[in-house]
C-alpha cells in the first residue's frame, strides 16, 4: 500500500501546553482510519498539522510526499477536509457556496450537480443555506470535502448532529471513495458508530497515541471479560456468579474462556431457561485503554 | 453513489494566483450585496449627500462658486467621517470573522495562498466601497445639475476617487487589526478606536499643538509631516486645499504654505494602504488558524 500520509516523531506545543507528543502516524490509500479522543486531545491539531496549516515545533510531516508547510498550496489541491464547525454564509445558497469552493480548487462548474447529487442535495441545491437542516449543511460540507475527488480525505468530527438513517449514508459515501483508493482519517470523539467503518483505529489521548490497529486487534490487545447471564430452569451452581434481582445469574469471563463456560453451560439439557452473551462494547474498550494510560 | 471523476491538471499555484484573488473579491462583492451591506451603505451615503447637497446649494451666491463645488465640499467633510467608519465596519470582520464562523480554518485548508487572502478580500471590500461611493454621492451631484461645468465636475470627481482611496486607507487598517486578533469584537474595538484616533483626536491634538504655539513657532515641515501622519488630515488637504474648494474653506490658507502637493498627497494616501496591507500580509503568514 502506498502511504499518503506520515508524521514521524511529531510534537506540537503551544507554550508551555503541548497539544501533540512524539507523535508517529502512518495512512495509507484506500484505508478508512479513524482517530479516536477526547475534545481536546490533539486530534484537530494533527489535522491542521497534516494540512501544513500549523507546523510542528519538532518532527516530520509527510502528505502525498510533500512536506505540506513548505509545498501547501499544490498539495492541498489534492486533499478534501470537513472542520468539526463550519456555518456557511446562510444567504447564500449551496450552488454559490459549492461554486466558490470549486473555483478555488480549479474543479468545473459542470461538475456541480453530480457533486450534488452524490450527497443528496440535488433538490436543494439552489436554496439558501439557511433553510437548510443541520442534516443538510453537514452534506453540504461534505460535498466541498469531496470536490476534484481527493486522494486524503479528513473529516472532522462528520456525523455529529446526524440521524442514523443520515449516518450510514455518509459512511456509504466514504466507503465509496476509500474504496476507490482515497485515504480517509476520520477524528472522533465516539467509537460505538465506527465498528465496521474503520479499518484501524488510532486512539489518541493528551496529545499522545496509546493505541493504533483495527478493532479486533485492540480488543484482543485488551483481552476485556466477557459478560455471560444465565436464567437457570432449576437448582444453579452458583460458585462465582452474581445473583440478580431478577433470579438470573451473571459473571465475567476472559475472551479465551468463554468458548468452554458456554460448553459447560450448555452440556445438560434443560438446566438453563435463558442465557445471553454480551460482548465488550466499543465505549468499553475506549474507556479501557484511557484508564491503562491513567494507572 | 455517483464519483466525482479527476479534476482537470490545474496550474501550479502561488502565493498570489490571481484566478484566485479574483473568486475571492467576487465572493466578498456577492456577500456584500447579498448581506444588503452595499445596499445599506448607499442609501446612506446618498441621503445624507442629497441633504447636505440640497441645504448646501443656497449660500452659492454670496461666494461666487459652482453650486457643485459647494456640494463637493460638503462631501469630502461628509466623507472624513462616514468613509473611514464604513471601511473599518466592513474590514474588521475579514479574517477574525471568519475564523469565529470556522470558514477560515477551511478556506486555508483550500489551495490557496494567504496573501491572496488578504489581497482578495481588500479588493471585493474596495469595490463595494466604490460603488456606494461613486453611486451614492453621484445621485447627490446630479440633483443639484448635470450642466455646472467641467471644471466642477472635475473636481467632484477628483473628491470622490480622493474619497475611494481614504476609504481603502481604512480597509487596509481593519483588514490588519482582523489579522492580528482572534476574535471578531476585538478587531471590532480596535476598528473603533482606529477611528476615533485618526478622525477625532488626533486633529483635536492637532490644533491644540497649533493654538499652544500661537500659530507662529513651528516650522512648516513639521505641520507638513503632522498633517501626513494622519490619512485623513491628507485626504482633507488634498480635496479642500485646492481650487475652487480652496476658496470656500479655512484649509486653502493652510494649504498655501504646505510643501505637500497634491501628487505627495496621494502617494501618501497610497502609502497608508499599502503599509497596512503589507503587514496584515505577514503577519497572516505567521497566523496559525
Amino acid at each position: 500500500m502506498t502511504e499518503t500520509v506520515a508524521l514521524h516523531g511529531v510534537t506540537k506545543a503551544y507554550g508551555p501546553i503541548v497539544a501533540v507528543r512524539d507523535l508517529d502516524l502512518t495512512l495509507h490509500e484506500g484505508e478508512v482510519v479513524a482517530l479516536v479522543g477526547h475534545n481536546g486531545a490533539g486530534k484537530t491539531t494533527q489535522v491542521k498539522m497534516i494540512l501544513g496549516l500549523a507546523r510542528p515545533t519538532s518532527g516530520t510531516v509527510r502528505l502525498l510526499g510533500a512536506d505540506p508547510a513548505v509545498d501547501g498550496i499544490a498539495v492541498r489541491a489534492r486533499v478534501g477536509y470537513l472542520p468539526e464547525s463550519v456555518s456557511f454564509h446562510l444567504a447564500m445558497t449551496g450552488r454559490e457556496t459549492l461554486a466558490f469552493y470549486a473555483r478555488l480548487k480549479g474543479v468545473p462548474l459542470a461538475e456541480l450537480d453530480r457533486a450534488f447529487a452524490t450527497v443528496g442535495l440535488g433538490a436543494a441545491a439552489d436554496r439558501a443555506i439557511g433553510t437548510y437542516s443541520k442534516g443538510m449543511r453537514q452534506r453540504l460540507g461534505l460535498a466541498q470535502a469531496l470536490l476534484g475527488n481527493p486522494r486524503v480525505l479528513m473529516l472532522d468530527e462528520p456525523t455529529s448532529g446526524l440521524d442514523p438513517a443520515l449516518r450510514r449514508e455518509f459512511y456509504s459515501i466514504v466507503a465509496a471513495r476509500a474504496a476507490e483508493g482515497a485515504t480517509v482519517l476520520l477524528a472522533s470523539h465516539a467509537l460505538t458508530e465506527l465498528e465496521g467503518r474503520a479499518d484501524r483505529v488510532v486512539i489518541v489521548n493528551r496529545g499522545a497515541k496509546i493505541a493504533d490497529g483495527t478493532l479486533d486487534d485492540l480488543r484482543s490487545l485488551a483481552r476485556l471479560p466477557v459478560q455471560v447471564r444465565a436464567r437457570p430452569a432449576g437448582p444453579f451452581a452458583a460458585d462465582g456468579w452474581r445473583r440478580l434481582a431478577d433470579g438470573s445469574f451473571e459473571t465475567e469471563v476472559a475472551p479465551a474462556d468463554k468458548l468452554a463456560l458456554l460448553a459447560r453451560l450448555l452440556a445438560q439439557p434443560g438446566t438453563l431457561a435463558d442465557l445471553s452473551v454480551t460482548e465488550p462494547t466499543l465505549d468499553d474498550l475506549y474507556a479501557h485503554f484511557l484508564h491503562r494510560e491513567a494507572a | 453513489m455517483t464519483a466525482i471523476p479527476d479534476a482537470l491538471p490545474r496550474a501550479v499555484r502561488r502565493e498570489s494566483s490571481m484566478p484566485t484573488i479574483l473568486t475571492l473579491a467576487a465572493k466578498e462583492i456577492r456577500e456584500g450585496f447579498r448581506n444588503r451591506w452595499v445596499l445599506a451603505t448607499t442609501l446612506l451615503l446618498a441621503a445624507l449627500a442629497l441633504t447636505l447637497a440640497l441645504l448646501g446649494s443656497a449660500p452659492t451666491g454670496t461666494v461666487g462658486a459652482s453650486r457643485l463645488d459647494v456640494v463637493t465640499v460638503s462631501l469630502a467633510s461628509l466623507t472624513i467621517f462616514l468613509v473611514p467608519l464604513i471601511a473599518l465596519l466592513v474590514s474588521h470582520d475579514a479574517i477574525a470573522g471568519e475564523a469565529e464562523r470556522g470558514t477560515l480554518l477551511l478556506l486555508l485548508a483550500y489551495p490557496v495562498g494567504r496573501t491572496a487572502i488578504i489581497l482578495g478580500k481588500f479588493a471585493g471590500q474596495l469595490a463595494i466601497l466604490a460603488f456606494a461611493t461613486i453611486l451614492g454621492y453621484g445621485v447627490a451631484a446630479l440633483a443639484v445639475g448635470w450642466n455646472l461645468g467641467a471644471a466642477a465636475w472635475s473636481a467632484f470627481a477628483a473628491m470622490v476617487g480622493a474619497s475611494i482611496l481614504l476609504g481603502a486607507v481604512f480597509l487596509a487598517l481593519g483588514l490588519l487589526a482582523s489579522t492580528l486578533v482572534r476574535q471578531r469584537s476585538t478587531a471590532g474595538g480596535i476598528a473603533i478606536g482606529l477611528w476615533l484616533f485618526f478622525v477625532i483626536i488626533y486633529d483635536m491634538a492637532f490644533l491644540g499643538l497649533l493654538v499652544a504655539s500661537g500659530g507662529h513657532s513651528l516650522p512648516p515641515p513639521l505641520i507638513d509631516a503632522l498633517l501626513a501622519l494622519n490619512p485623513t488630515d491628507a485626504y482633507r488637504l488634498l480635496t479642500l486645499g485646492a481650487g475652487a474648494a480652496g476658496g470656500l474653506t479655512g484649509i486653502g490658507a493652510l494649504a498655501g504654505h504646505t510643501a505637500l502637493t497634491p501628487p505627495i498627497l496621494v502617494a501618501v494616501l497610497l502609502a497608508w494602504t499599502a503599509a497596512p496591507l503589507a503587514l496584515a500580509v505577514l503577519a497572516f503568514a505567521r497566523r496559525e488558524p
